[in-house]
């Protein structure tokens, strides 16, 4: 008995190794320090400065809005893209090629984020392949300006995206019994109907959880909205980022960090109450 | 005679092979129709038809003197009890019943006191707002009805929904599926690979195999006068026999043994004699009978239903016999040798 209990301890000493010291540890250093403040004689004392200045500047609080709200969006986004993507895979190609074709949709996850978005300034860039051919046949004479746009920030973010929402979706669905559907059109419901009342509720599961992943990807994110959204894009992680690296007010980017912590969580709280679904079930 | 139900010439193509082969038959209106045949005989197919989700390679379909050609599922006065039930999970017992009642634009009040009529009809009163999970399998059963019946179709179509069951409560099913159809006076057809379910329930049975329909008839002229080989082995219990020669009014068995069947037309190769069919030590004056010297092999004791194992003597053909519901034969034992009496018209001949 003694014994299997320290080949259980040795197992799991690695996991919780990385668990204390680089999750714990650091977040409880970082919550301690984002109570601490510097008073004008120099002196570090327990102060909620650092909160209230997010409240009191509104850069900060606006900023923090508007990466909410495009996040929010871009989860919207990406449900409405892959939803009938996802239909389709699970529901109406055949067993045989739905592997296949899931694996291919994996293929931009290969490559990695940043060669992603390198990918999308060869197409979005004033010169870029887009624009050469929209003039090429005729439609505009100048370029028009989408890189460095909140618009080739919001691409780059649901191309991003896809795949987190793809995935849950469909293992939703796929254990939707087929007859469930002809049961619902052999008692009248219409096409908009069935999907309505049958197969959203039926993956609604699938989701949430899909949605929770993309949203807290997408809100904490910071390669795609830096690179693609350039200097316009004003997306927090950005603000938490200077905080750290600009001023070196690692007080304030601590507070930062876990107001996003916070009202990322409050908003997945809040769509989860709104749309009747529980963690539990969403996390299974 | 009306029907409510016409079927013309119906057949279903796929790609692989044919499900249906021309298919004819017509339901009278408020009748119980059973098709019966092992799996895989196309059954499902031609339901799926009539319901509207396979489209029919050729023939025609007519419910209420109307084509159903082009009909999509949603309009067809049709409804289906699925073999999954196919319980909408999200919606607890209420709104299940009530889904299709929604989609007729009713009333609030008019569609709730429908639903309550039907969910009193099945037994069902006091459970509307049990979610499907909670249920039991005859419950879920009752609820799958009372969801198709409540919309009032011409005809309830229903894909084999009792195998889902456990055996007590199949038996229990079966005969309130008769009352509820009797009572609603609603068309019921019924899809099965049980004999028992299709004999019990039916008004009229067709048996299907490879695609087509074997012989349509009532249950009691299905079981005494089965009209092909088929049938007759499919269809209750039977003792097959394969059959070398037949002259001069004596069929000879593979085996050597030989029984007589009187004035046969045709060229028979298949002789079948149910298990109650025999007299057990008949006396010596009955005249127009068979008899068979026998040997026990086994004695197969089920209550009711005890059977008695034979071997031919001479040979390794096994008769299956049922005894009598007395206990006259009750001492008889393995090893015992007996005669086995069966008069001429209960040996059936086909010609395969």
């Amino acid at each position: 008995m003694k014994k299997n209990n320290l080949t259980l301890y040795l197992l799991l000493a690695p996991v919780l190794l990385w668990l204390i010291l680089l999750i714990v540890l650091p977040h409880i250093d970082l919550f301690i320090s984002s109570f601490k403040f510097e008073n004008d004689e120099g002196i570090m004392v327990w102060s909620l400065n650092n909160y209230l200045a997010f409240f009191e500047d509104e850069i900060y609080w606006l900023t923090f809005l508007k990466t909410a709200f495009y996040s929010i969006a871009v989860t919207a986004l990406a449900f409405a893209i892959t939803f009938p993507v996802a239909f389709y895979l699970s529901k109406v190609v055949s067993l045989k090629y739905s592997g296949f074709m899931t694996l291919l949709l994996l293929i931009p996850i290969w490559v990695g984020e940043l060669v992603t978005i390198y990918g999308w300034m060869i197409l979005l860039s004033d010169n870029g392949v887009i624009n050469h051919f929209l003039i090429y046949i005729g439609i505009i004479d100048t370029p028009i300006n989408m890189l460095y746009t909140d618009f080739s920030m919001t691409i780059g973010l649901v191309y991003m995206s896809m795949l987190f929402m793809i995935i849950p979706v469909m293992s939703a669905l796929d254990s939707l019994d087929d007859n469930l559907i002809e049961a619902a059109s052999d008692l009248g419901a219409s096409k908009w109907m069935i999907f309505k009342q049958i197969i959203i509720p039926y993956a609604m599961p699938g989701i949430a959880s899909g949605s929770i992943i993309v949203f807290m990807l997408i809100i904490g994110d910071y390669v795609a909205p830096n690179i693609l959204g350039g200097k316009s894009s004003l997306w927090f992680t950005e603000q938490i980022y200077n905080e750290f690296l600009a001023t070196f007010n690692w007080n304030e980017g601590a507070a930062f960090g876990f107001m996003l912590l916070f009202l990322s969580s409050a908003i997945i709280w809040l769509a989860l109450k709104l749309s009747g679904q529980k963690l539990e079930r969403v996390g299974s | 005679m009306d029907y409510i139900l016409e079927v013309k010439a119906l057949k279903k193509v796929f790609p692989e092979f044919t499900a249906v082969h021309k298919i004819d038959f017509f339901v009278e209106e408020g009748g119980f129709f059973s098709i019966l045949g092992p799996s895989g005989c196309g059954k499902t197919t031609l339901l799926r038809m009539i319901a509207g989700f396979e489209e029919e390679t050729q023939g025609d379909i007519i419910i209420n003197s109307k084509s159903m050609k082009n009909v999509p599922p949603e309009k067809r006065p049709v409804n289906i009890v699925f073999q999954s039930l196919a319980l909408f999970p999200m919606m607890n017992v209420e709104k299940n019943v009530a889904f299709g009642l929604q989609r007729l634009k009713l009333s609030k009040d008019e569609i709730n006191s429908r639903v309550n009529d039907m969910l009193k009809r099945v037994g069902l009163l006091g459970y509307e707002k049990k979610n499907i999970s909670e249920l039991s399998g005859g419950q879920k059963q009752r609820v799958a009805l009372a969801r198709s019946l409540v919309l009032k179709p011409s005809i309830l179509l229903l894909d084999e929904p009792l195998s889902a069951l456990d055996r007590k409560l199949r038996e229990y099913m079966k005969v309130e599926l008769k009352v509820l159809q009797k009572e609603l006076g609603t068309t019921f057809i019924y899809i099965t690979h049980d004999q028992s379910e299709a004999l019990v329930m039916s008004d009229k049975i067709a048996v299907m195999n490879k695609g087509r329909f074997e012989q349509i008839d009532t249950p009691k002229n299905l079981y005494r006068n089965p009209k092909t080989a088929f049938v007759a082995g499919f269809v209750g219990e039977n003792n097959p026999f394969d059959i070398q020669s037949y002259e001069n009014n004596i069929l000879t068995m593979k085996q050597g043994w030989s029984i007589v069947k009187k004035d046969l037309q045709i060229k028979p190769t298949k002789l079948f004699m149910r298990p109650e069919a025999f007299i057990i030590n008949p006396s010596d004056d009955i005249e127009n009978i068979n008899r068979i010297e026998v040997t026990i092999k086994t004695v197969l004791f089920d209550g009711s239903n005890t059977k008695l194992a034979v071997n031919v003597n001479g040979t390794t053909d096994e008769i299956k016999v049922s005894l009598p519901q007395n206990a006259q034969f009750e001492d008889l034992c393995e090893g015992d040798a007996i005669i086995l009496a069966v008069a001429y018209d209960d040996v059936k001949c086909y010609e395969e």
